[in-house]
């Protein structure tokens, strides 16, 4: 980590670290919000993804920097996104598609 | 003998050693929690009927701040070690830890809460799932805390004398408490939301 | 100061030996722990053998040491088959193979094979065996636990583990180390590979025995972690009274279980094989790798097909991941999910296919020495032909059907690990015991260990695929001998049998050979096998830090027989002439 060009480029950093904090909170107070109007279930479920997906990215992307990574990460967390994607659906699908 | 690219990057990644490490752990530990995702997702759509509004939804949000605020104090010390101001370092470092400490409190409270109800992991799938989560996240929060509580302490002396190793360290630290907010993030729409 | 000082003057024995952060010494502690393991596996299938060969008839010699929960007079008890099955499994697979193939190999040869002083985390290095070694302990207590060892399956399938006796809570127990032990590992791998490299080191530079590592390293990274999962949740389901695996109404020995219900045992199926599925491969290609650097070197040749070998590694690894439910097929999955389970199947023998006919057309007007590791890597190919292939109606459903879990998939799944992987396995023995101990073993033990392990592995292994045609299924105490459709082929199990105990005494030659040639084997010369790559260009045995000079890199792997040389190899670190 370079420590050379540290102190104005910090202090850049920390305006937007303040930025995703508040929004955070903000999408808290508005899932739980939506949470209380009882939608039905797909419905529900989608946007209560959607929220917690757009949270997660900002703390991925801002806090953990994610989004002036090298390429290498990048390609280790694609990866890792691809074989996510199939251990979440894959079972669930198999499990629809039964011999009944 | 001296292993290289522990404090600077290797110039074609352009990483150092620690940082790729983590975020591989990290991958690994997306694959973990991705496994319990899946195993709720089959458990609930297989379930004849699934429990709602028996969680402590206000207790639980009151928690997510907490965690996303510890985040920002975890980002904070590393930024303060960037500007090497080392006070601000350890009170921004202090309050993520405490943070972490009302974290588990809260949880401590829910689930004695669940537990003098006959609330209990053999209960039901839906309690199984919910204790078997958020207590392998909470074991997860327990880690955290030991190694970032290692940093605040004895770990500090580091950066009296290499101070930008050190910085790196708090740096690869804060990625995974991040992590372990990122999960919470996912978890409390999961189990108390939906 | 940069780096991580390691203070490797005048480290007490303690540190230096036992606790070393040393990837060398790691390796060799992986080395021959996981050789104990496999012994003890071995061991253990040799007990098995004696039951399938004479069912009922008391254990020679040791049936009257079992004791009566084991072997009331002598003679084995179902449950304690069942124990024998399970553990022989699980620790020729996790304490075994994979320690030996990656903790070992892995551990000793890649950091040199790049060019590194060591590996990018030592400490985890080190901890990574110790939590390995702990989970072998762990596995083996529970031999002497009350009900004894897992006795499910190395597979675990619930809802029978769910309420197995407590040796099944231990393997639980055993594999959360096991596998903690891989993750560090894996992470650290890979971080030496894509950091540590020397300077010239391109990936395209690499030998294919760091590729191959990996490669083993990512999958060992991205499908553990599931396996972890369903651990946790078996020992919820065994310890916390939780019902993730077991379905509502479940009765047992005519009681209905007191549990919530509605889990469900599939569940535990996918995680598992998510894991297994991968796992094979991490059986696999390390051994592909070792044999890659053997036929090199005893061809004189380039490998052929160097470029199509590692794509077809890359793009093994990654539809690794995706054909787990081939082995689920009797499960009642429809045809949408089975027929993409089957697709993806058939696609991944092609990289294997491509990997395995590189590495023959590689033997094509190569100058051939007959080494006693070129012996194994050569038995290699077409054993591991025979594995694949017989793989290939295991991966269609529909003529997965009378083959599942009958002895013919003990037979495909033995032919690619057995001649296959531990061939591989041996191969490297032989051709990196010069590189520790400036000594070669005895050539004569090694081609008698040789033969009498090829013909003893075919013997055993052919006949398992009469046998499972005929349709006998595995995991029977008895071989199947109460079963009428098993009459006309159970007289292979005494063959087998035979074949298993006399596999047993040519392993001694081994044994003997091995020890013998630390202290007393044949002196040779630095870089014996006169090799390209680079472990060959440090000191014999290689000091800590490995290389004298920080190595760079100015050719490609395989530099063997190159036109106008004036020897037949250029080891890589050999500059270009001006």
């Amino acid at each position: 980590m370079e420590l050379t060009h540290a102190a104005e480029d910090v202090k850049k950093h920390v305006k937007v670290y303040i930025t995703v904090f508040v929004t955070l909170l903000a999408l808290t107070i508005i899932t739980v919000t939506i949470s209380y109007l009882n939608l039905s279930v797909v419905p529900a479920i989608i946007v209560a993804l959607i929220i917690a997906s757009i949270k997660g990215s900002l703390v991925a992307s801002y806090f953990m920097h994610l989004i002036s990574e090298k390429k290498l990460v990048y390609a280790a967390l694609g990866l890792t996104v691809v074989f996510f994607l199939a251990i979440i659906f894959i079972p669930i699908v198999a499990m629809a598609d039964r011999i009944h | 003998m001296e292993i290289p690219y522990t404090i600077k990057a290797r110039p074609d990644t352009g990483l150092i050693n620690a940082k790729l490490g983590i975020w591989l752990f990290l991958a690994s530990e997306v694959m973990l929690f991705g496994a319990l995702f899946s195993s709720y997702i089959l458990l609930r759509v297989n379930a004849v009927e699934w429990p709602h509004h028996v969680l402590d939804v206000p207790l639980a949000t009151v928690n997510t701040a907490v965690l996303i605020t510890s985040s920002i104090t975890m980002v904070m010390s590393w930024a303060s070690l960037m500007t090497k101001e080392f006070g601000k370092f350890k009170r921004y470092l202090g309050a993520t830890i405490l943070l972490g400490f009302v974290f588990l409190i809260i949880k401590y409270f829910e689930y004695t809460h669940h537990f003098a109800t006959g609330e209990i992991p053999s209960k039901s799938t839906f309690f199984a799932i919910y204790f078997t989560m958020t207590g392998l996240h909470g074991l997860h929060v327990i880690g955290g805390m030991i190694v970032n509580t290692y940093f605040w302490g004895p770990g500090s002396k580091m950066w009296k004398t290499e101070p930008e190793r050190f910085t790196n360290r708090i740096e690869v630290a804060g990625l995974y408490w991040h992590f372990v907010d990122l999960v919470w993030i996912f978890l409390f729409p999961v189990l108390y939301l939906l | 100061m940069e780096g991580n000082h390691s203070h490797d003057h005048h480290l007490g024995f303690w540190r230096k030996y036992v606790f070393s952060q040393d990837h060398k010494v790691i390796g060799i502690q992986y080395g021959f722990t996981s050789l104990l393991f496999l012994l003890f596996g071995f061991t253990l299938m040799m007990i098995m053998r004696w039951q399938l060969a004479y069912p009922g008839q008391p254990i020679p010699i040791i049936g009257s040491w079992l004791g009566d929960d084991r072997a009331p007079q002598g003679i084995m008890l179902p449950e304690f088959y069942n124990q024998l099955g399970a553990m022989h499994g699980t620790i020729m697979v996790f304490l075994g193979i994979v320690p030996l193939a990656v903790g070992a190999f892995g551990n000793y040869v890649m950091p040199l094979q790049i060019g590194a002083p060591d590996m990018a985390f030592p400490k985890l290095n080190m901890m990574s065996y110790w939590v390995y070694f702990m989970g072998g302990v762990t596995m083996l207590t529970s031999f002497i636990l009350p009900g004894g060892a897992a006795n499910s399956g190395w597979t675990s399938y619930p809802p029978l583990s769910d309420i197995a006796t407590v040796g099944q809570t231990v393997w639980l127990i055993g594999m959360v180390f096991l596998i903690t032990s891989s993750l560090l590992g894996s992470v650290n791998f890979i971080v030496t590979i894509v950091q540590l490299r020397a300077k010239g080191l391109t990936f395209m530079r690499l030998p294919f025995f760091v590729w191959a590592q990996f490669v083993t390293s990512f999958l060992l990274l991205l499908a553990f972690p599931p396996l972890e999962a369903a651990g946790v949740l078996q020992l919820m389901d065994r310890l916390a009274g939780t019902s993730f695996f077991l379905p509502s109404g479940l009765v047992v020995t005519g009681q209905p279980l007191n549990v919530s219900g509605g889990g469900s045992p599939l569940l535990w199926q996918h995680l598992f094989w998510f894991l297994a599925h991968p796992e094979v491969y991490v059986l696999i290609l390390p051994a592909m790798g070792i044999v890659a650097e053997v036929i090199a070197n005893n061809t004189r040749k380039p490998l052929w097909g160097y470029r199509s070998m590692v794509y077809a590694a890359i793009f093994l690894g990654f539809m690794s991941f995706i054909v787990w439910a081939h082995h689920m097929f009797m499960t009642g999955m429809g045809t949408i999910i089975s027929t993409f389970f089957q697709t993806t199947t058939m696609i991944i023998s092609i990289p294997s296919i491509v990997i395995l006919t590189a590495l023959f057309i590689s033997l094509w007007g190569g100058s051939i020495r007959f080494t006693t590791p070129m012996l194994f890597a050569l038995a290699f190919l077409p054993m591991f032909g025979i594995g694949g292939l017989t793989g290939l109606p295991l991966g269609l459903s529909a003529t997965d059907i009378p083959l599942h879990d009958t002895y013919y998939v003990i037979g495909h799944f033995h032919y690619v690990v057995a001649p296959g992987t531990i061939f591989a396995l041996f191969a490297g023995i032989y051709h990196w015991f010069p590189k520790l101990t400036g000594r070669k073993m005895n050539e004569t033990l090694g081609r008698i260990h040789f033969f009498g392990s090829f013909i003893c592995m075919n013997a055993i292994f052919m006949p398992m695929f009469i046998v499972g045609l005929a349709g006998v299924s595995r995991r029977l105490w008895d071989g199947g001998a109460q079963y009428a459709h098993a009459q006309p082929v159970l007289h292979w199990n005494e063959f087998m049998s035979h074949g298993a105990w006399v596999l047993g005494v040519f392993q001694l030659f081994f044994i003997v050979n091995l020890f013998w040639s630390i202290r007393k084997g044949k002196k040779v010369e630095e870089n014996y096998w006169h090799a390209t790559t680079l472990e060959w260009a440090t000191p014999t045995p290689p000091p800590h830090g490995n290389f004298v000079t920080v190595p760079e890199v100015y050719r490609p792997p395989y530099e063997y027989s190159v036109p106008g040389a004036k020897k037949d190899f250029i080891p890589q670190n050999q500059p270009m002439e001006a």
